[in-house]
């Protein structure tokens, strides 16, 4: 019985070896528009690894990101590469889920200079760990129209000047155009996003958005009071069309040309120009964020779940698709991420003029911008938090709510939730 | 088990009395394999309806029982998932501490409260009537077009119904928007809406205030379909000598619906009621398409099945979520008791 059994082990192996040594199969999650650059460049990871054999799968932004929080507490079913949004990082910098790549055998603190430093530290934790390389980023500009601008008599440079001279503007520019009586231009979609901007600069050394290093809530500080001071001006002078992002309103706010402004990252010329407001072509051009300040909106990384079985072939990917500068300047091309290495920012790709922006040399600004922003680490809480502050937020710009009393709320609940 | 094996036993069977191992079926003679044979057919008689019946419980003991009785345990633990299931704490009653001491809990309690009474109010009051309509008023081939399109917002996707009134609902070009300006600009309705024309273009999904009665809307309509349909059930089954026996005696067609189809549809009412309570209570699809899977400004349109999935997996803190699953279930349970205490006893007796 026992050398029956043996036999048939044996059979099984050779028939299994040759498939061994020939691919070692891996995965990689992803969410759209990742797929399509990914989809498209495998085919030179694979003519440079033929051992490795890579198997594509992908759900939609939201499904991908909840599937993958299954698959680390079941520890089963992760693809063996993940890419990861950055406004989900917060969530998975927990130790345990994925693997510290700054540890051997992955050592990846060896690339850390590659990078603009603020996308590495995103995905940093405070304990000096690094769960996800960064790839792509979003950096934060102001996208305005230039008929709006001139139409009374503004000049950009002006007007980005501080926060009073932005808000002046939207005093000129915000008004009713057609006569019918009703206004139908404004400075900004939402005044919330201009405290959005104003909450994530001129962060004090050593602390986060939300936290200092010790994982205090620092929402009380005078980085929140003035944030919410700003955008409760613009809104109680009425100079916020108060629509959401990503809204029907919002895509025809851009086509009609409702809103003279928009804080945002890069990538929204992408949006802008493919499927939200084309005809608007020529009419737009990209500045620096009011006041000198450099934010980031967005961007995304790729992560190796524990789990893997893979995890050097998984490092292999991960370092194809996020080092090398010519696969980043692809993705660039084909999806219009912007590189995370900074090396790439020196490619003539970044001085070709966009018809869109009025042929305005628009990723030379998009560069220095990345290369501008201040790094912070994250911390496990930033998700939450930031819905509380978003919450006090509209408390103050709709409900009246007093600035300081708002944001002591805010202080009390996140402290409550850092149990 | 114990009632099966007896129910067998008691069964006339060849077996009773005979030796062991051996059974003198049709009187041939004892040997091992009619044993066998017999042995078989007796095991399989007492056991086989069991395996029938086991896929449901298998299936019911895995995704349902396990889940149910895996999160009671999981609310007195701290658990994020991202780091695996080791990682679970005790933390004995910590999370029920905190959900109850928890400014969100309870404005999303109210919020859920709010939503259920204020969608699920219309709901009854316009599928009653309609269904009456609909049942006697309306004759031959116009009957089940007209119910399959009350019908038809219920079996469509939330997700198509959501985005189809996030258009609606938009502030500077929604069609809401544009109907109370028109009809408030009209002369003939103008005084009915003279006190909400200042306040145009309302912000129906952005301003605090307007989110529930936005989301109410929304799931009336989606769900009082349903309601005629049930409604309209129950109304076949009542006797047509009992209207005849009225129209002789002269009673006008409101005094027939008053006192002969009201009480007559209690069981009906009481059934529809209660699944309206339960559904409401667990409002989540709607609130969450409309605000952006956020709750909205405020959280004013948080109902807490939105509250409970937010907790657990965009905030990853399963435990918390777990005991919230604990407190929903309560609520519900005690609003479906005082719904019985209240009208379930008298309802489900019909008079004759």
């Amino acid at each position: 019985m026992q050398a029956k059994a043996r036999q048939l082990l044996l059979a099984a192996a050779l028939l299994l070896l040759p498939g061994a040594f020939a691919q070692t199969q891996i995965s990689i999650g992803l969410f759209p528009d990742l797929d399509s650059h990914v989809n498209a460049i495998l085919e030179q990871f694979q003519a440079e690894n033929p051992d490795i054999k890579v198997e594509v799968r992908v759900l939609q932004h939201g499904d991908h990101h909840t599937a993958l929080v299954t698959n680390l507490a079941t520890g089963s079913g992760a693809a063996d590469v993940v890419a990861i949004d950055v406004g989900f990082i917060a969530r998975f910098v927990a130790d345990g889920g994925l693997v510290d790549l700054n540890a051997a055998p992955y050592n990846a603190s060896q690339y850390q200079d590659l990078f603009a430093e603020y996308a590495w530290l995103q995905s940093s934790t405070t304990d000096g760990r690094l769960i996800a390389m960064p790839t792509d980023l979003g950096p934060g500009v102001m996208f305005y129209r230039r008929d709006r601008f001139e139409q009374v008599g503004a000049s950009i440079d002006d007007v980005i000047k501080d926060w009073d001279s932005y808000v002046e503007f939207g005093r000129q520019v915000t008004r009713d155009t057609d006569g019918d009586g009703k206004v139908d231009v404004f400075l900004i979609a939402d005044a919330s996003d201009v405290a959005r901007a104003i909450m994530r600069s001129n962060i004090a050394a050593g602390d986060g958005v939300f936290f200092d290093a010790a994982g205090n809530a620092v929402v009380e500080s005078d980085r929140f009071k003035e944030a919410f001071r700003v955008a409760k001006e613009i809104r109680d002078a009425g100079l916020d069309a108060r629509i959401g992002s990503w809204t029907n309103e919002w895509y025809e706010a851009f086509k009609r040309g409702t809103v003279a402004t928009q804080l945002s990252g890069a990538w929204l010329l992408g949006h802008l120009q493919n499927w939200m407001a084309p005809e608007t072509a020529g009419l737009w051009g990209a500045s620096d964020l009011p006041n000198g300040i450099y934010g980031s909106w967005g961007g995304s990384f790729y992560g190796i779940p524990e789990q893997s079985q893979n995890k050097e072939a998984a490092w292999k990917l991960v370092q194809f698709l996020t080092t090398r500068p010519d696969v980043q300047l692809a993705a660039f091309e084909r999806i219009g991420a912007f590189p995370a290495v900074t090396s790439t920012y020196g490619d003539p790709l970044f001085d070709e003029e966009i018809p869109f922006l009025a042929n305005q040399k628009a990723r030379q600004l998009f560069a220095r911008v990345a290369q501008n922003i201040e790094g912070r680490a994250t911390n496990p809480g930033d998700q939450i938090a930031e819905e509380i502050v978003n919450s006090a937020l509209s408390q103050v710009l709709d409900e009246g709510r007093s600035i300081d009393e708002a944001l002591a709320e805010a202080q009390r609940l996140i402290s409550r939730r850092a149990r | 088990m114990t009632t099966g094996s007896r129910t067998t036993t008691r069964r006339p069977s060849p077996a009773k009395g005979a030796p062991a191992g051996g059974a003198p079926v049709n009187g041939t003679p004892v040997n091992g394999v009619y044993a066998r044979t017999f042995r078989w057919h007796r095991w399989q008689r007492r056991w086989a309806p069991y395996l029938f019946v086991s896929p449901f419980f298998i299936l019911f003991a895995v995704f349902g029982l396990f889940p149910t009785l895996f999160s009671i345990y999981l609310s007195f633990q701290s658990w994020n998932p991202v780091q695996g299931l080791g990682s679970m704490k005790w933390v004995g009653v910590e999370n029920y501490q905190f959900l109850l001491t928890d400014p969100w809990f309870w404005k999303s309690l109210r919020n859920t409260i709010w939503i259920a009474l204020a969608s699920g109010i219309p709901q009854h009051v316009i599928a009653i009537p309609l269904a009456f309509v609909l049942v006697s008023g309306v004759r031959g081939a116009l009957r089940h077009p007209l119910t399959a399109a009350y019908f038809l917002p219920y079996i469509t996707s939330t997700v198509a119904v959501a985005i189809v009134f996030n258009t609606i609902f938009g502030t500077q070009f929604g069609l809401l928007n544009w109907a109370i300006d028109g009809l408030a600009s009209w002369p003939v309705t103008a005084w009915l809406f003279s006190g909400i024309k200042e306040s145009l273009p309302i912000n129906w999904l952005g301003r605090a205030p307007y989110i529930k009665p936005a989301i109410s809307i929304l799931v009336a309509w989606k769900y009082f379909g349903f309601n005629v349909v049930l409604y309209s059930a129950g109304l076949a089954t009542i006797p047509r000598e009992y209207h005849e026996a009225a129209m002789v005696d002269g009673a006008s067609p409101l005094q027939r619906f008053w006192h002969i189809t009201l009480p007559l549809l209690r069981p009906m009412m009481f059934f529809a009621v209660t699944l309206t309570i339960i559904g409401n209570l667990q409002l989540f699809d709607e609130p969450f398409i409309l605000t952006n899977r956020t709750g909205g400004p405020s959280e004013s349109g948080l109902t807490l099945a939105m509250y409970l999935y937010r907790t657990g997996f965009e905030w990853l803190d399963m435990g918390t979520a777990a005991a919230m699953a604990w407190v929903l279930f309560l609520v519900i349970g005690t609003a479906t008791i005082v719904h019985f205490l209240l009208s379930g006893r008298r309802g489900l007796e019909r008079r004759e």
